[in-house]
């Protein structure tokens, strides 16, 4: 078996195709694990690993948590709002002490973009980006396209339309770089307001007009509107919002033909997408919960294969 | 380096039909007994005494599986050789069966010690037994012994002891690499 070639998942962008491989085929073997009665593994039960949550979230905390303690790994949780950070510590001077409570791998949320980088750069340990700012998401691609692929095999020239908030979405970047790795065709689409500038330099397709994505593409991810995010208004009205980019049945039913419809969550049902949408059959938005337990499972165990040191 | 053949395909065909003999003597119509192979070269010992029993012997009512024990490793970050898991397929209860592990080679019998951990995620069974092709002898770590034995061998501990099976290009083989 190969190793991947990284030491820590900071963003997709540095994966190779064989790490992508690697990846999946675990996260096969590990679903397979956490359908069985008995959903756990004892392969990490010496490795203890720190979840530092500076953003909020409930779904990646839950998941990584949960994937860790499938793989018996001993678990730490820390939230900003509890921390010393409001008391003035620096992130590496809070990473550090962690540290030396002899933690071995940390998974990592904050909202400023390279924080995971900054902190591998910083310190000794195995590092998981669990997003960062606007930059990556990398266990959030991983997982979507591990979904997309056990639906459509192959994702090679297959036609995948982000839709929604992409400027503000990290889920929105890493899924490029993925996709496009596993040589899928992408096409971004929103208001042009919530595109980013720099997107021709991602060598994606750019559309405005909703019902034109629907048509060109197999597979639709709907992006949440990430409002807190937003310091400006960036459309006039949510009602508008929902009008032009919101996915209802009408306009799924006007492009006759089913796509399969994937949401990273949380849902902001009746504005990115109707409930109607989201719980059809065509979306596999609670498989991707799924996987993403299997995706974090492969990823961690993977990692924490290369770390050593058992006799120090 | 050098093969040096242990044992033909006579020789082996023997052995798999003395193993399901003797399987077919303890377990009779096999009702609570499961056969699982071990991953990755235990199931093809597997495939080959299933088939002999179905084929030869009439059992066609067999429950058979596969386990992969790459999760439930000791070795985990401590040997320079990645394993590299495959799949997994217990589709039945193990709860009080009687449960016989297949696999090719017995060496140090740690990976038979992951087996009998990976066994108990899944449950109590009654028993577990152990057969296996070849028994290298004089190299256990662990207080392991085959309950159905194809031959014994020794070898040093460096060498490589293979087991090749029949193919459209070649012939069922036991062979030391030295």
């Amino acid at each position: 078996m190969d190793e991947l070639t990284v030491n820590n998942l900071l963003g997709v962008e540095n994966l190779t195709n064989n790490d992508f491989e690697l990846i999946f085929n675990t996260a096969n073997r590990f679903k397979e694990v956490i359908n069985r009665p008995i959903k756990k593994v004892p392969s990490l039960r010496d490795i203890t690993i720190a979840n530092l949550f500076f953003e909020n979230s409930t779904r990646t905390k839950l998941s990584f948590e949960l994937a860790e303690k499938r793989l018996s790994a001993d678990v730490v949780n820390f939230s900003a709002s509890q921390s010393s950070i409001s008391k003035g510590e620096t992130l590496v001077d809070t990473v550090n002490n962690i540290l030396a409570m002899k933690v071995d791998m940390i998974v990592i949320r904050h909202p400023h973009p390279g924080s995971a980088k900054f902190l591998s750069e910083n310190i000794n340990s195995q590092i998981i980006n669990a997003g960062d700012g606007t930059h990556e998401h990398p266990t959030q691609a991983l997982l979507d396209c591990f979904s997309l692929k056990e639906k459509f095999g192959d994702l090679k020239g297959k036609h995948i339309a982000i839709i929604g908030d992409i400027i503000h979405s990290r889920v929105a970047l890493s899924n490029i770089f993925a996709l496009k790795a596993l040589g899928a065709e992408v096409m971004i689409c929103g208001p042009k307001s919530l595109l980013p500038k720099y997107s021709r330099s991602l060598n994606v397709k750019v559309e405005t007009d909703l019902i034109k994505a629907l048509r060109w593409c197999d597979a639709a991810n709907i992006l949440r509107v990430q409002n807190e995010r937003m310091n400006l208004n960036f459309f006039p009205s949510t009602r508008e919002y929902f009008k032009l980019y919101g996915l209802n049945k009408e306009k799924l039913e006007l492009i006759k033909k089913p796509i399969t419809i994937l949401h990273p969550g949380p849902i902001n049902r009746g504005v990115e997408i109707t409930s109607e949408v989201a719980d059809s059959e065509n979306a596999i938005i609670l498989d991707q919960v799924e996987n993403g337990v299997a995706i974090r499972m492969a990823v961690i165990y993977l990692l924490a294969s290369k770390i050593k040191n058992i006799t120090n | 380096m050098s093969n040096k053949v242990l044992l033909d395909s006579l020789k082996i065909n023997v052995l798999l039909n003395r193993l399901s003999c003797q399987l077919l003597e303890v377990h009779g119509d096999f009702s609570d007994t499961v056969l699982i192979g071990l991953q990755p070269r235990g199931v093809f010992l597997l495939d080959r005494i299933v088939f002999l029993l179905k084929d030869k012997y009439g059992i066609h009512d067999l429950k058979v599986g596969r386990l992969d024990t790459t999760f439930y490793r000791d070795d985990f970050r401590r040997s320079e050789k990645i394993h590299s898991a495959k799949p997994t397929e217990l589709n039945f209860e193990v709860e009080g069966k009687k449960i016989v592990l297949i696999d090719d080679v017995l060496y140090t019998g740690r990976s038979i010690r992951a087996a009998l951990t990976a066994i108990d995620y899944f449950g109590r069974p009654s028993i577990i037994e152990l057969l296996v092709l070849i028994d290298r002898r004089f190299s256990r770590h662990l207080p392991i012994q085959p309950d159905y034995l194809g031959v014994q061998i020794d070898a040093l501990e460096g060498d490589k002891v293979r087991v090749e099976w029949k193919s459209k290009i070649r012939k069922d083989c036991v062979y030391i690499e030295k």
